[in-house]
């Protein structure tokens, strides 16, 4: 039986397809409706995106290597994106990556072996008056010292123990400046 | 005219930061959202990029280009135009775009109605950067708002226009990849491919999205466009410095006591900027340097921070110094041209001076090496090329000559690709060398020689 989008996905991938004028345009988008529904993008996922929107397997290959966010392999259910790029970097970036390499025991690019974390350097997160940063999903945290990070770490596990979705806008994020002065 | 100080307190497109759910159609609409549009309405297109191009606005995504020229390139028959907003915001040390798509969404909505009302659009995308999930889910919201009041979509009665305007925004989340920032990287990547830059000619306006003519402005400059309509383009140059019109938002990090994004009068000085509005640099200590608008740009030394942060006066003020190929020999812009730096992105960086600038340098070096697309052979060996020498130097390996290859390396990219990727990677190489050479000098182990297995004299050879 070869692979196919659940139901809900189907409906996604049907409303994109309204968006475009071309099928092809609707590559990237349909790729991470394909990464929500199955974690990562191995062969089978390419082949079912290639014949969902007509294209060749090896265009859609081309271009899954070709963005960062798009991946290959399984990662952990949080994906932790460290900013070291110059401005976190001058506030101390990588003290905080080596902090976490140790509290997680894994380096950038890795996962832990119980599938929580992926851990990942990340090039500037345009939150740069927040310097050092680092983000996962859409949780900003800001303005980072190894006690926040600590908090961090121990409630986005707590979180994935409990395995709910969170609704957007109501988590936890440290730093919040006053009058927009800030993130 | 405003004075110094109401300049300095005026805002344009931050005027929504502090206000509760400034997100929400609701709140917009209670701050007179929407009025500017219903005013386009009653102009012809043209008269709208007339008064856009009365207003000196520019760029504000890095080039600073003059908006309504942009404009003014979509061929006047074009029976199919896209209006393209490029908030693929991921220039280092730049954090603008993000802050205003959170708060003020409504706003880049309303700027787009307009733009596509002058263009001729009917349906607009807004590409954003794919790691802003959370601003993703905010400006899909505030278009799904603006879809059910009736301003988006088709024969919206809200609006007045009696059918005759109707506009689709699509918004499209990138995945991951700094070229898709640059135009034609753009485009090809919404179109479903690699984010490759794209030869020009043929420009966007001409042949851009789906072989349309196609305008791409940056999320800042859109969100200028209704002030425009409301108060006048002659207004808003006068706020500006010379060529460039409106207030100018800077995204400050690095040394400074309080970082933050600020919208603030064009003519405002680097100084000012740090000393003033941003409290100084903490710990009293000294200045070393300022990467004035994104790390693609030469820096300034601690002696040039009197210069405006305005497009022209850093492209031109005789207080900045030349950047170099090597010592009394500027590098070459192309036809006789010098570079200084540019305003570009914004996006200001401060460093002090217990900055270890060849480390700096070498992390800057090592991301647009991470960057490359890989098209050209200048841009995808040379960044590779100069974040290795880089690194090297600041572990303290350099060898004698390594000043001059990086020289060299960055001179042989610049003005030699496709895009402006590569001299992104190249112009602050010789910036930081121009600059503060002797720093770079100091990391070189002076070379042996002798017979092995001897102590040899040591030399700065080379």
């Amino acid at each position: 039986m070869p692979l196919e989008f659940s139901a809900q996905s189907k409906q996604r991938v049907e409303r994109l397809l309204t968006r475009y004028p071309t099928k092809q345009a609707a590559l990237l988008p349909v790729l991470h409706v394909a990464q929500e529904e199955f974690g990562h993008l191995p062969d089978e996922v390419i082949e079912l995106v290639s014949r969902t929107l007509d294209l060749p397997a090896a265009h859609i290959y081309g271009v899954v290597t070709f963005y960062t966010m798009f991946h290959r392999e399984k990662h952990g259910r949080n994906e932790l994106m460290v900013c070291t790029n110059i401005s976190c970097m001058l506030r101390g970036a990588y003290p905080i990556l080596e902090h976490i390499e140790k509290r997680l025991g894994i380096k950038p690019g890795e996962t832990t072996p119980d599938g929580v974390f992926t851990l990942v350097e990340e090039e500037c997160l345009a939150a740069c008056a927040n310097a050092p940063m680092m983000i996962c999903g859409d949780d900003y945290f800001l303005d980072l010292t190894p006690e926040k990070v600590d908090v961090a770490l121990d409630e986005l596990r707590r979180r994935s123990q409990q395995q709910q979705p969170q609704p957007v806008g109501t988590k936890t994020i440290f730093g919040m400046g006053p009058n927009g002065a800030k993130t | 005219m405003p004075t110094p100080q109401e300049l300095r307190n005026l805002k344009i497109v931050t005027k929504a930061f502090g206000i509760p759910d400034s997100h929400k159609l609701a709140t917009y609409q209670k701050r007179g959202g929407f009025e500017a549009f219903r005013k386009a309405l009653t102009l012809q297109p043209a008269a709208i990029t007339d008064e856009v191009k009365k207003s000196n606005l520019r760029g504000r995504g890095g080039a600073g280009f003059p908006t309504g020229m942009k404009w003014s390139f979509i061929p006047k028959d074009a029976k199919l135009v896209y209006l393209v907003v490029n908030a693929d915001e991921s220039e280092p040390g730049t954090c603008k775009d993000r802050e205003l798509l959170a708060k003020d969404p409504h706003l880049l909505i309303e700027g787009m109605m307009i733009a596509s009302y002058a263009l001729g659009c009917k349906h607009a995308y807004i590409y954003i950067r794919g790691e802003m999930m959370r601003e993703a889910k905010v400006v899909q919201g505030a278009i799904d708002e603006a879809y059910a009041a009736g301003w988006l979509g088709k024969n919206h009665p809200a609006a007045g226009g009696g059918g005759t305007f109707n506009l689709d925004i699509t918004l499209h989340r990138g995945a991951g990849a700094y070229i898709c920032g640059e135009e034609t990287g753009l485009l090809n990547s919404l179109e479903g491919k690699r984010g490759w830059p794209r030869l020009k000619p043929p420009f966007p306006a001409i042949k851009g999205l789906f072989n349309a003519p196609t305008v791409v402005n940056n999320v800042e400059t859109i969100m200028n466009i209704p002030e425009i309509l409301t108060r006048g383009g002659e207004w808003f140059a006068g706020l500006g410095v010379g060529k460039s019109g409106g207030t100018r938002i800077v995204c400050v990090s690095g040394h400074v006591a309080k970082p933050g994004v600020f919208e603030l009068p064009m003519g405002i000085t680097f100084r000012d900027l740090i000393y003033d509005v941003c409290g100084g640099i903490p710990g009293g200590r000294a200045l070393k340097g300022v990467i004035p608008g994104g790390s693609s740009m030469p820096p300034l030394d601690a002696s040039e921070i009197d210069v405006p942060c305005e497009f022209d006066a850093l492209m031109t003020d005789p207080r900045i110094k030349d950047v170099e190929v090597k010592p009394g020999v500027p590098f070459d812009l192309g036809g006789g041209r010098k570079l200084k730096t540019m305003a570009g992105s914004g996006g200001i960086v401060v460093f002090d001076d217990t900055t270890d600038v060849v480390a700096l340098c070498a992390r800057i070096m090592e991301f647009y090496a991470h960057e490359s697309c890989g098209q050209c052979t200048p841009c995808r060996e040379g960044s590779g090329w100069l974040a290795r020498v880089c690194k090297r130097l600041a572990r303290g390996q350099g060898e004698p000559g390594d000043v001059e290859l990086l020289a060299n390396i960055a001179n042989g990219i610049g003005g030699n690709t496709i895009c402006a990727l590569g001299d992104a990677a190249a112009w602050p190489m010789l910036g930081f060398l121009t600059k503060f050479r002797a720093d770079f000098e100091a990391r070189i182990q002076p070379k042996k020689i002798g017979l092995p297995g001897r102590a040899g004299a040591t030399t700065e050879a080379a």
